[in-house]
């Protein structure tokens, strides 16, 4: 494919303090890929994608996201007007706020639309994680399920070339994590490109072009799914599949 | 529950005074009688001060709270300049007694600028910059009780600094800080009595006036202290349902998340 990567990282270092949380990443995602990201706690995954989406400075290498380089620094890094998409664990949707405000606010102020466009793009948008009816209700109202899937469909609505999700079912009930995973499958067979940090397996061998483990700051493993679940090359991706698939 | 506080509050006072009228104290409640000539007259001059306490607590309550607020601005801000001003604002103003202030202010001040305050706006000035230090840190202390992803999904959605502190963090700081606020404001009820130094004629400066020409402190200040009961339950009251209010829906998530 001709056309440049919409993530591009080469060799990427973060320290925080004299820790290094990341060694020597080079990771290159093209437009409407999906790539699921695993590894045990600590192992720099988070930082990763939060470092892709700026929430994270890294300090050496370069990462280029839409085309445009990330400055690096000890301090965090620019706003990027809601063009890179992020979902994390605890939802952080706005408790003071109805689902519908949640959704038309940065799109209000960030992309000046009227408030009849935001709202009619917020409802598109909730139809599709199919809670339209919850749009008057504020987010502790609902269940985690549904908070989440509002949280998703709040990123939607800035129209991101690049979704970002931070181990989205793991702050889930059991019982409410697939109806957040379909809803995320669905997304990716629209063709969003997609980076996924979680332990869901099931999910990553359906949806994932890549599947990258990460353990100590750097990438270990990448291969497709097939290989990467039947025959990883190194021993700590096979210890840690037989660990979380164990049960 | 509010008619029950405010019934147990006048059976203590009932309760004093009986005490009191047990004692070999002679007393001498024509002075404050209200179905006596002189004791209306009394109880009207006493009562006169009320207004005056209600105008300076509003004035002051709204200064402190404007003041504190900007100053809380430079307490969030990231640079270390202006957290230096912060911490030297609310520890200067924070540390000084409001009584000195009011004397500084009102004695001292003048001799700086050159210009005489009347003893009203001298006690405002003073009160209000005594109240923003605390008002600054009630603010500061809500707002970094935000959780940190609040912020982070604000920045990611791509709203700008102002915006993230205008529509998700302040309206969520200010509901938290609504029972600190509310204490403030019974605080600065109460303080305004101090401005009856220089001679603001607020409720505790009408009963000190009455108390020498009537030499019955006793009683008068009985009153004098009445008053003030019945204005913090005022404000305590409507505190009290102004957080109902805004925390509502507050407590609506506590309910769906415990379900």
């Amino acid at each position: 494919m001709p056309e440049a990567p919409v993530v591009s990282m080469q060799a990427v270092n973060k320290w925080f303090g004299q820790l290094q949380v990341l060694k020597d990443i080079n990771l290159s995602v093209s437009s409407g890929e999906r790539v699921v990201i695993c590894g045990p706690s600590g192992s720099g995954k988070s930082t990763l994608i939060r470092c892709i989406c700026e929430l994270e400075n890294h300090q050496q290498g370069s990462i280029a996201v839409n085309d445009k380089t990330l400055a690096t620094g000890p301090h965090r890094g620019a706003n990027q007007g809601g063009e890179v998409g992020m979902v994390f664990q605890q939802f952080n949707l706005f408790p003071h706020m109805t689902v519908l405000r949640n959704l038309t606010l940065a799109p209000m102020r960030v992309r000046d639309l009227s408030r009849a466009e935001a709202e009619e793009l917020a409802m598109q948008y909730l139809e599709r994680v199919r809670i339209p009816d919850q749009a008057q209700k504020l987010p502790g109202q609902l269940s985690g399920g549904q908070q989440q899937r509002v949280a998703i469909a709040r990123s939607l609505c800035m129209q991101p070339r690049l979704m970002l999700f931070d181990e989205p079912t793991s702050a889930l009930d059991p019982e409410m994590i697939s109806e957040v995973l379909e809803t995320i499958i669905e997304l990716a067979d629209e063709g969003m490109t997609m980076i996924c940090v979680t332990h869901e397996m099931g999910f990553a061998k359906r949806v994932a072009d890549q599947m990258i483990f990460m353990d100590g700051g750097e990438i270990v493993e990448r291969a497709a799914p097939g290989k990467f679940f039947s025959s990883p090359d190194h021993g700590r991706t096979q210890q840690f599949l037989s660990q979380i698939l164990s049960h | 529950m509010n008619r029950k506080r405010l019934l147990a509050a006048l059976l203590i006072t009932c309760l004093l005074l009986l005490a009191g009228c047990a004692s070999s104290q002679q007393w001498g409640w024509y002075v404050v009688n209200p179905m006596v000539h002189r004791g209306r007259i009394n109880l009207l001059f006493l009562m006169s001060g009320i207004p005056w306490t209600i105008m300076l607590t509003l004035c002051c309550v709204l200064i402190s709270n404007l003041l504190g607020f900007l100053i809380s601005l430079l307490g969030l801000a990231e640079q270390r300049i202006a957290h230096l001003v912060y911490r030297g604002y609310v520890e200067v103003f924070r540390s000084i007694p409001p009584l000195v202030s009011i004397f500084w202010v009102y004695y001292g001040l003048p001799i700086l600028i050159d210009v005489g305050l009347e003893p009203f706006p001298a006690g405002m000035l003073a009160l209000s910059l005594y109240g923003s230090a605390f008002m600054a840190e009630i603010f500061r202390g809500g707002v970094q009780s935000i959780e940190r992803g609040q912020f982070e999904a604000s920045r990611t959605l791509g709203l700008g600094y102002f915006d993230t502190m205008r529509f998700v963090i302040f309206p969520q700081a200010l509901r938290r800080s609504l029972p600190a606020i509310g204490n403030q404001l019974v605080i600065m009820l109460k303080m305004t009595s101090l401005v009856s130094v220089i001679g603001v004629s607020e409720v505790l400066r009408r009963g000190n006036e009455l108390a020498v020409t009537e030499y019955r402190p006793l009683e008068i200040y009985s009153f004098v202290a009445l008053q003030y009961l019945v204005l913090v339950l005022i404000v305590s009251a409507g505190v009290r349902k102004l957080e109902r209010r805004m925390g509502s829906d507050e407590r609506q998530s506590g309910r769906a998340v415990t379900e």
